[in-house]
């Protein structure tokens, strides 16, 4: 605190409540949705207060499955986008891992060659390039299946920067003390530069983790196997499905479910996110 | 760039490096060039025959009144949703450093949008002003205005523009704090003790003193809006009504993967490209800048 002034602190809080109100009603309206019955979500004017339906809804998007025919289960999309966050996460920062290793501990030809093909990917995100990745995952049999859904996505030139700029700042004494010692070069990766980093991988899993439970257009593409379905995108096809009369309490309950995980994530781990988020500047 | 003392030559940083070059090569440049090669070939809608016709596919884009268009309609939406989400973040981040109790708190609460998938966040928005049932809309017909952004394109924008921006301000917020928190306590104490109030020491002190952060959000959230909200139009509006909300990459996955028109498609894949590029390379020189301060 600079100065007292009562109403400069007053007036700074009460917007500041405003904001937070604002970022939360849409959370709020999703909430109250997911708990009324169908019947109430066609009624004019929508509540603004929540029912008694929300374990029931909840029982019905797991155990009886949403969608127009009632056939597709939340439990298996979750289980599908925790697989790909999971995938997409881990393979990123070990591949990422080797390749800053390989750039900054040893010197090769082609090490800028190498270095400028990383970077490169930095510049072409999905949605520039759909039809032709889209092509080559085809040929290569990859499409309905895990692999197809991750590894396109698993380059990673932000990842590779950041463990460049960590294992710089790695003291030269460390590995010449390695090497008097007999270490070998795996050997100094995993028993120095891996706890060394062991921070930074765990903020980068963060904003991975969030960034692949929410990707979108790729799963849209590569899958047409209901069982391949993830949430997010799952949502889409419910909202396509209805067109005429969205079933919105369903709806509303599986948007309420997809966004849980990432969310708690960011909340539990605020910490590491934001350490994540500032490292990576993704 | 590299250690003073490193390991010596093997085949070994070959294998290490190797899982990184096979996936950029096979799903980044192979792709990228793909494009470009295609973006030269007129196809016929069947994909029996092709010709290459060099540029004629960029020709068309150009004298296209409708791409044009497009181009214009990114533009505005962009600097839309880069402004509100930058001014409403501001706002937020500089109340939340002046107030010395519940900062944490308040940036827990604003800070989990984050986390929301630009699709769910479409998806939300468009359920609290749905035409018929939603709440927001309801409140608007009891006020007298009619909102149908089904019908109405300036509303669609409007809708699109919210949700962007909605799940925007918290990243923004996090990099304005981060910054603001920054700034040594000292001068705003000295600034104080001179008499200056909070606004104006905010705009003398504080503001200057985050420009840099202020650069790098106004060109992440350009980066932002122009790739990252596809998922948001395409749940919400689908470039609808009329095309009154169709962005530039909206665009490209229509015209390739509804319209079959691949050379077309190509064509504004690789301008998508060199507008990636021209950003990045902005940001780039920039966080070189930045390493004086």
């Amino acid at each position: 605190m600079i100065e007292n002034r009562p109403l400069a602190t007053w007036f700074s809080h009460a917007i500041l409540i405003l904001g937070v109100a604002v970022v939360a009603f849409p959370i709020w309206i999703t909430f109250v949705g997911a708990s009324h019955d169908a019947i109430r979500m066609t009624q004019v004017p929508l509540p603004l207060l929540p029912g008694d339906q929300f374990f029931i809804n909840l029982k019905a998007a797991f155990v009886d499955g949403v969608g127009n025919a009632k056939e597709q289960s939340v439990g298996i999309m979750m289980f599908n986008s925790l697989i790909m966050a999971m995938m997409i996460a881990v393979g990123k920062i070990i591949i990422s891992l080797l390749s800053a290793f390989a750039i900054v501990y040893f010197r090769f030809p082609l090490r800028m060659v190498f270095f400028w093909m990383i970077f490169v990917t930095l510049m072409l995100p999905v949605e520039v390039r759909i039809l032709p990745t889209f092509e080559v995952v085809a040929n290569l049999g990859m499409l309905n299946n895990y692999w197809g859904l991750t590894v396109p996505l698993i380059a990673s030139a932000t990842a590779t920067f950041m463990f460049r700029q960590v294992f710089l700042t790695v003291p030269d004494e460390l590995l010449e003390a390695a090497r008097i010692d007999g270490a070998g070069p795996m050997r100094f990766f995993k028993d120095i530069l891996l706890p060394v980093s062991r921070t930074n991988i765990a903020a980068l899993f963060v904003i991975l983790f969030i960034y692949g439970w929410n990707q979108y257009l790729w799963p849209l593409l590569i899958t047409t196997d209901k069982s391949m379905y993830t949430i997010v995108m799952g949502i889409k096809q419910m909202l396509e499905a209805a067109e005429e009369a969205p079933e919105w309490h369903l709806i509303m309950m599986t948007t309420l479910l997809a966004m849980i995980p990432p969310v708690l994530v960011v909340i539990g781990m605020q910490k590491l996110f934001i350490k994540g988020l500032t490292e990576t500047e993704k | 760039m590299l250690k003073r003392t490193h390991f010596k030559a093997s085949p070994l940083p070959y294998l290490l490096v190797a899982p990184q070059i096979f996936i950029t090569v096979a799903f980044f440049i192979w792709p990228a060039s793909q494009a470009v090669y295609q973006s030269m070939l007129l196809e016929d809608p069947f994909g029996l025959k092709s010709e290459f016709v060099w540029f004629e596919n960029y020709q068309l884009l150009f004298s296209d009144e409708i791409y044009f268009s497009t181009f214009l309609r990114t533009i505005v939406f962009s600097s839309l949703v880069a402004f509100l989400s930058l001014t409403v973040a501001l706002l937020l981040a500089a109340t939340a450093d002046h107030v010395v109790r519940g900062t944490r708190t308040y940036r827990t609460l604003l800070i989990w949008p984050y986390a929301v998938a630009p699709v769910v966040a479409g998806t939300i928005w468009m359920f609290i002003f749905d035409p018929t049932l939603g709440i927001v809309s309801y409140m608007l017909h009891g006020i007298g205005y009619e909102w149908n952004h089904r019908l109405n394109g300036n509303q669609a924008m409007a809708l699109i523009v919210l949700a962007a921006t909605w799940k925007q301000i918290s990243y923004n917020f996090l990099f304005f704090l981060a910054g603001m928190q920054a700034i040594p306590k000292s001068l705003i104490e000295a600034a104080a003790i001179d008499g200056a109030g909070p606004v104006r020491r905010f705009w003398t002190i504080i503001f200057p003193l985050i420009s840099p952060t202020t650069f790098f959000l106004m060109v992440m959230n350009i980066v932002y809006a122009f790739f990252d909200t596809f998922g948001i139009v395409h749940a919400v509006t689908k470039g609808g009504p009329a095309k009154a909300t169709e962005i530039l990459v909206y665009k490209v996955y229509n015209d390739g993967f509804i319209g079959l028109d691949l050379g077309g498609s190509a064509a504004q894949s690789v301008i998508l490209m060199l507008i990636v590029i021209t950003l990045t390379v902005i940001q780039f020189r920039y966080i070189e800048r930045r390493v004086e301060y």
